[in-house]
């Protein structure tokens, strides 16, 4: 296999194994490290995961594509994630979404080499409508006219996800 | 004495930076009720808590103590798990709570754990809360090196306590609480067929507790100044303050910890500045999309568990015009209070496509496990849209509430009825609104008068 965790992952997930009675749990973390290490879960990854944590790829497999933040392709170094559901929808987040394509010149759910613009379910920050989260940065209260202004920050400043991984 | 406008309790560290380092916490007399509460017996605590009617602030507003007491007596390994995934629509406190204030979390969780027999805890936090992760991570970091938590925790010679934060993944239904105990076991997040219940057989086999953020967030209140007191601040079956996220057209949208007392009018119009742009109400969700919808007759109801699920002035939710759906035993279903989410909207909003983007999100979630809810979604998805985008039919209607009626009841988990009740909600408080949407099949004479 020609794919190796680097040592810093490894050290992490040795910690982790002692959180739990067996590697399985550790999985969701395992492919937060693989994705942060390898940018997409394309099959050798899986399999990398897989053989780390004595699990099939039929199972890292099965799980990597149930959750959404997991993806099997390259995407951008910045993952937008513009909340549409219904109290950013009610404030005007299908017009921030719009103007982040039009900017961006991406459609929701496609990507380039700095950023991935993914229409996002609820982000929790309802009180705040319209929201947008990049990585740890939130951006509250959006109208579309601040999109140009926080394109421009995010692409001097990534948020990548991985920062947390 | 009942609380007041102003009594607050979890939310009582907001906007306070400084409170998330673990020295200002200590400072403001932080881990002191825990270090007390090692000395008290389990069976102290849960009656404390079986006293202060503190009910479970995820969704289903379960008594507490009840949960606690079903772990067996006998019982080794226990787990306790903390919700952490809030993902219901219209939901916003828990991520503000961990944000401001992981130590009170972490507080009530060693206490929970003591009270339990718990070693081995998880806190199962969303994915997409990057920014809340680093700060739980952090917390918890701070309080292993202060001997809160690890073996032999503050002094007591012999009692260990770990907490890990296990981060998700990107899935609504890992809120589901046997969804979010698979995860957690590295499949799937699929739910489970109960029973047996998590409190019998839970993580990893064990007997489990499965609690929302901010119900463990106010134990620390109730073991340091009773359950009475608790209780005494709440109403009826339901203690403590209730702490809420408005959120949609209201001038002041916001995460207020109010009186269990205080109704949904008085909410909008005292506390959020009324409805935005001096508009009209027209209507609310009351506890997360997931909650039949109230109108304008029926907000001067308290946001009390209770009262949402018997209050008269709340009609029943229809099937089919005249046709109440039946919870079982013929029990009518009004609303529940949920978790606190409320979304108001103005008399311009569209609830067609209010709905449509709601039925969006519950088939986007389905987890696809059981036919009713993967097969129902996507259909109710399919109508909702075919009838906001002028292509509804003759019958859409009825066809909607007899789907819904068909998933709710009949799945493994609750989010069958999580899309099912505001489907058949909707339609009972703004019915007229959906039936103008059947244009396909309709005679001249009747778009006639529709139009």
């Amino acid at each position: 296999m020609s794919l190796k965790f680097s040592d810093e992952a490894t050290s992490k997930l040795e910690v982790l194994y002692g959180r739990y009675p067996s590697k399985q749990p550790v999985i969701l973390a395992a492919l937060h490290l693989a994705q942060k290490e390898f940018g997409d879960l394309r099959d050798e990854v899986i399999d990398l995961v897989g053989e780390t944590l004595d699990l099939s790829s039929a199972h890292v497999y099965g799980v990597a594509t149930f959750y959404t933040m997991f993806r099997r392709k390259p995407g951008g170094k910045t993952s937008v994630r513009v909340c549409t559901n219904v109290a950013c929808m009610l404030r005007g987040g299908y017009d921030v979404l719009a103007e982040f394509e039009k900017k961006l010149g991406l459609k929701k759910g496609e990507s380039n080499d700095d950023f991935s613009l993914i229409e996002e379910e609820c982000i929790a920050a309802c009180a705040n409508a319209p929201a947008v989260v990049c990585g740890t940065k939130y951006f509250l209260d959006v109208t579309p006219d601040q999109v140009d202004e926080i394109v421009t920050f995010l692409r001097s400043n990534p948020h990548p996800e991985s920062e947390v991984a | 004495m009942p609380a007041e406008i102003g009594t607050v309790l979890v939310t009582r560290r907001f906007g306070d930076e400084e409170n998330k380092q673990i020295t200002s916490y200590e400072a403001n007399g932080g881990y002191k009720i825990a270090r007390a509460a090692m000395a008290k017996s389990p069976s102290e605590i849960v009656d404390q808590l079986k006293a202060s009617n503190l009910r479970g602030r995820g969704g289903a507003g379960f008594p507490t103590g009840l949960k606690w007491s079903f772990v067996p007596k006998d019982a080794t390994d226990v787990h306790l798990v903390v919700n952490c995934d809030e993902s219901e629509p219209g939901t916003c406190k828990d991520r503000e709570l961990v944000y401001w204030d992981p130590h009170l979390l972490i507080e009530g969780m060693i206490i929970a754990a003591h009270t339990l027999g718990a070693v081995h805890n998880y806190i199962y936090i969303r994915g997409e809360m990057m920014r809340e992760y680093a700060v739980l991570v952090k917390a918890v970091e701070e309080a292993y090196a202060r001997g809160y938590l690890g073996e032999k925790i503050m002094g007591t010679g012999n009692q260990a306590c770990h907490i890990t934060v296990h981060r998700g993944a990107g899935a609504y239904i890992c809120g589901e609480e046997t969804a979010l105990l698979n995860s957690l076991e590295g499949l799937r997040g699929q739910p489970r067929l109960k029973p047996p219940f998590p409190a019998i057989k839970g993580l990893f086999g064990k007997p489990t507790v499965v609690n929302n953020v901010e119900t463990l967030m106010n134990i620390p209140f109730i073991v340091d100044k009773g359950g009475q007191w608790f209780a005494d601040l709440g109403v009826g079956r339901s203690g403590g303050t209730r702490t809420v996220c408005v959120s949609g057209h209201v001038e002041k949208p916001g995460v207020y910890e109010l009186p269990m007392t205080i109704t949904f009018r008085e909410l909008i119009d005292d506390i959020c500045g009324g409805v935005w742009k001096g508009r009209k109400f027209k209507g609310l969700i009351p506890g997360g999309t997931s909650m039949p919808p109230l109108d304008e007759s029926e907000i001067d109801v308290p946001v009390e568990f209770d009262a949402l699920m018997t209050d008269e002035r709340i009609k029943p939710v229809e099937i089919t015009e005249g046709v109440k759906f039946d919870m079982g035993g013929g029990r009518e279903l009004r609303t529940m209070a949920g978790s606190g989410g409320i979304v108001v909207f103005d008399e311009h909003t569209d609830v067609v496509a209010l709905t449509s983007r709601i039925m969006g999100f519950y088939h986007h979630e389905s987890c696809g496990q059981c036919t009713p809810c993967r097969e129902g979604t996507g259909w109710m998805d399919k109508v909702c849209k075919r009838l906001m985008n002028g292509q509804g039919k003759v019958g859409d209607v009825d066809l909607l509430g007899n789907i819904a009626n068909g998933i709710a009841g009949n799945t493994i988990c609750a989010l069958g009825e999580a899309a099912a009740w505001p489907m058949m909600g909707f339609l009972t408080k703004y019915r007229s609104e959906f039936l103008a949407r059947e244009v396909i099949g309709k005679s001249k004479s009747d778009k006639g008068e529709a139009a």
